[in-house]
């Protein structure tokens, strides 16, 4: 099944990388839609051969959810913001992009080395989920918007979610829905809290958020 | 009937949201509460049939947690409505910083109140690994908009650390369930059923390898939300800008429901002969949160921050106690009960002071005995209660936890956890008796009639911290025993 879905992996690889390299705030929700888009592809392929209503089902609902409803709901919380890129990151783009390279000849090396005691749908889809779960928590340590860091924990959970499918053990269904419902819940609760900082702070940098300590 | 446990709550939820006037909706999550509380018991009585094809069914230690988290929620209901009572409709300054700031709706508040119970509950309930991750991811979706119930924008910044370290720490938890699904994966290519139950029963043929990654995400994971150093950065935020009986629940029921993750974890690898491992992980989070805890609480110049590193100190004690094993486990699953009633009840109480003295601050607050005398008497009692001095139920499952470090001849971690027990002591102590005693000063609200509502549920608490000091009843025993056994704990001899 490799040659279907080898194009899927590559292009995330793409995509995670455009993402470390992306300055603008508008280009970083896109690719992490297309991400979402491309992440449901991928569970459609490797999953039709069991029960396909179930694979069209998770597919639909991670497509629809990542694909359309979050990028809508995030450019709302973000809509009036005077906002439109991420300015002085703590990591810059250039270096961003290189230490991206450097992350993913680790999962690579990584990924070759683990033993899976059933074979994945491809050789590649175990490094190229490392790689994703290390690209989302990157972006959260090394933007300061909050938007951004909110793009990071939907990159990491896609990255998961790719481990996932890359075991091709079948998780039931509720629980696969049960998922996808927390992670809409979350995107819509952070949305709102963005929203509500922006109107308080006229700002969304979370590195500006320090006020509490000790 | 397990499933109406779950349901009640989620209904009244909905309906909190629908349900137009005030008085209705209190009393919707008082009755809510109450009639939780009223199904938990009937599962005392009897043991409630397992549901949905074993997905549902409450073990020992379930039905423990379970217990815990619905009599905490059902006393902090009753002082739920005083408060919303008191806080009213209208702006309020901000006494911090003189701005003015508006509540959210109350709708949210409380319907959010009765989802955090629904989801709480379903951690307690489920045996299944991946259902239990979907339950805790939704306690803490829950809990958000009750820590930005003031809309201010600490609360704010609050509400967003606690959301974004919380969702990637269990993003972890996920990556590590399915860490668990590679380990009982066969061969064959069957895929592997996710059950607690059934992973146990083939735990001889689990990977190792990927078990143990798998419960090292699961530590982390659940550890964030149970707030285990040096995991726990949100907690103090929250815990400190949340209203108080959110507070409350946070830190009594929250942080334990967390708890049941990890203890799910150390029971697979009991089941697998890996009990070691995951244990000397827990003895050494465990003595790592007692210590963040105990430099934290010392100087500290915020009263709900004090309350919030104690629970850090106490989730390392629980930590260590199962860690240890032997009648230590026994003792950890006892703290937590004793820690529950006692730290909710403190939470309440500070809700008191904060209403009287309209600040958080150690260093202005005195004479509390003065201003307001009950609360002022709990508030000094509380702290006997919370720093584990007889005749308080922490005194027993701390001395518990101390014999159970002793006879496995843990020298040096029984005097690391005297030690830090000591710096607690003194540093809360200091603290506390400080703030009731002497002169209220000027402009406070001195009020020597209090509120029922305000006194009545930490009064209970404390009564139920005192009685657990002094007797445990057969049936609890019972239960911490089996709860014990499930996670590798000895019996408990005296």
């Amino acid at each position: 099944m490799g040659w279907e879905i080898d194009p899927i992996l590559v292009a995330l690889v793409l995509v995670n990388l455009l993402l470390l390299g992306a300055s603008r705030l508008a280009s970083c929700v896109r690719l992490v839609a297309v991400q979402g888009v491309l992440l449901g592809v991928l569970a459609l392929l490797v999953q039709v051969g069991w029960s396909p209503w179930r694979a069209v089902l998770l597919a639909g609902g991670s497509v629809l959810l990542k694909g359309i409803v979050f990028p809508r709901l995030l450019w709302k919380a973000l809509r009036g913001a005077e906002i439109r890129r991420e300015m002085e990151p703590y990591v810059g783009y250039t270096l961003s992009v290189l230490l991206g390279l450097g992350m993913l000849g680790l999962t690579v090396w990584v990924g070759g080395r683990l033993r899976l005691p059933v074979p994945a749908a491809s050789h590649l889809l175990v490094p190229v989920a490392l790689f994703t779960m290390l690209t989302g928590l990157f972006l959260i340590i090394a933007r300061k918007k909050a938007i951004t860091q909110v793009l990071g924990y939907l990159v990491l959970e896609n990255g998961i979610v790719t481990f996932g499918i890359a075991l091709s053990h079948e998780a039931p269904l509720s629980v696969e829905l049960g998922v996808l419902l927390d992670v809409f819940v979350a995107v819509l609760v952070m949305g709102i809290i963005i929203h509500n900082i922006r109107e308080d702070f006229d700002h969304i940098d979370a590195d500006r958020l320090v006020s509490l300590k000790d | 009937m397990l499933l109406l446990i779950l349901v009640l709550p989620t209904v009244a939820g909905l309906a909190a949201f629908l349900v137009r006037g005030d008085r209705v909706r209190r009393g919707l999550l008082v009755g809510t509460a109450f009639g939780h509380l009223a199904l938990v018991a009937g599962a005392w009585v009897r043991l409630p049939a397992p549901a949905w094809g074993g997905w549902l069914d409450l073990d020992a230690v379930g039905l423990l947690f379970l217990s815990v988290t619905s009599l905490l929620f059902a006393v902090a209901s009753t002082y739920a409505v005083g408060y919303l009572e008191r806080e009213g409709h209208h702006a309020h300054r901000d006494f911090e910083e003189g701005r003015v700031f508006s509540d959210a709706p109350e709708a949210r508040f409380v319907g959010c109140l009765l989802f955090f119970l629904a989801s709480m509950s379903l951690v307690t309930i489920t045996q299944h690994l991946g259902l239990l991750w979907v339950a805790v991811e939704a306690t803490a979706l829950a809990s958000a908009p009750l820590i930005s119930f003031h809309r201010h924008h600490r609360s704010l910044e609050a509400t967003w650390k606690y959301l974004l370290i919380c969702s990637v720490g269990i993003a972890l938890a996920l990556l590590g369930t399915f860490f668990v699904g590679v380990a009982a994966a066969r061969p064959g290519g069957e895929s592997a059923s996710m059950l607690l139950s059934d992973l146990m029963a083939e735990a001889a043929v689990l990977q190792p390898g990927w078990l143990r990654a798998g419960f090292i995400l699961l530590l982390v994971g659940y550890g964030t939300k149970m707030g285990l150093a040096p995991l726990h950065t949100w907690l103090p935020d929250a815990h400190a800008e949340a209203p108080s009986v959110a507070s409350a629940l946070l830190s009594g029921a929250l942080l334990n429901c967390a708890f049941v993750g990890i203890l799910r974890g150390q029971q697979l690898l009991g089941a697998a002969g890996l009990a070691p491992f995951g244990r000397g992980l827990l003895v050494v989070l465990g003595l790592v949160s007692m210590t963040f805890g105990a430099v934290f609480v010392i100087r500290q110049a915020d009263f709900k921050r004090l309350l919030a590193y104690s629970s850090v100190e106490h989730m390392g004690i629980m930590a260590l106690g199962v860690g240890l094993g032997g009648a230590a486990t026994f003792g950890a699953l006892l703290h937590a009960v004793n820690h529950s009633v006692a730290k909710g009840m403190l939470f309440l109480v500070a809700g008191n002071l904060l209403a009287a003295y309209r600040t958080k601050s150690t260093a202005i607050v005195r004479g509390a005995t003065r201003a307001l005398p009950v609360s002022g008497v709990l508030w000094l009692v509380g702290l006997f209660a919370i720093t584990g001095s007889p005749p308080f139920g922490t005194f027993f499952s701390e001395f518990s936890i101390l014999k159970g470090a002793l006879d496995a001849g843990r020298w040096w971690v029984a005097a690391a956890y005297l030690g830090l027990l000591g710096a607690v002591f003194a540093g809360m102590g200091r603290i506390m008796v400080r703030m009731a005693q002497g002169e209220p000063g000027e402009g406070v609200a001195v009020e020597p009639h209090e509120a029922w509502s305000a006194v009545m549920a930490p009064a209970v608490l404390l009564a139920l911290a005192l009685l657990l000091g002094l007797w445990v009843p057969r049936g609890l025993a019972e239960l911490l025993g089996a709860a014990g056994q499930l996670v590798g704990g000895g019996p408990w001899r005296v």
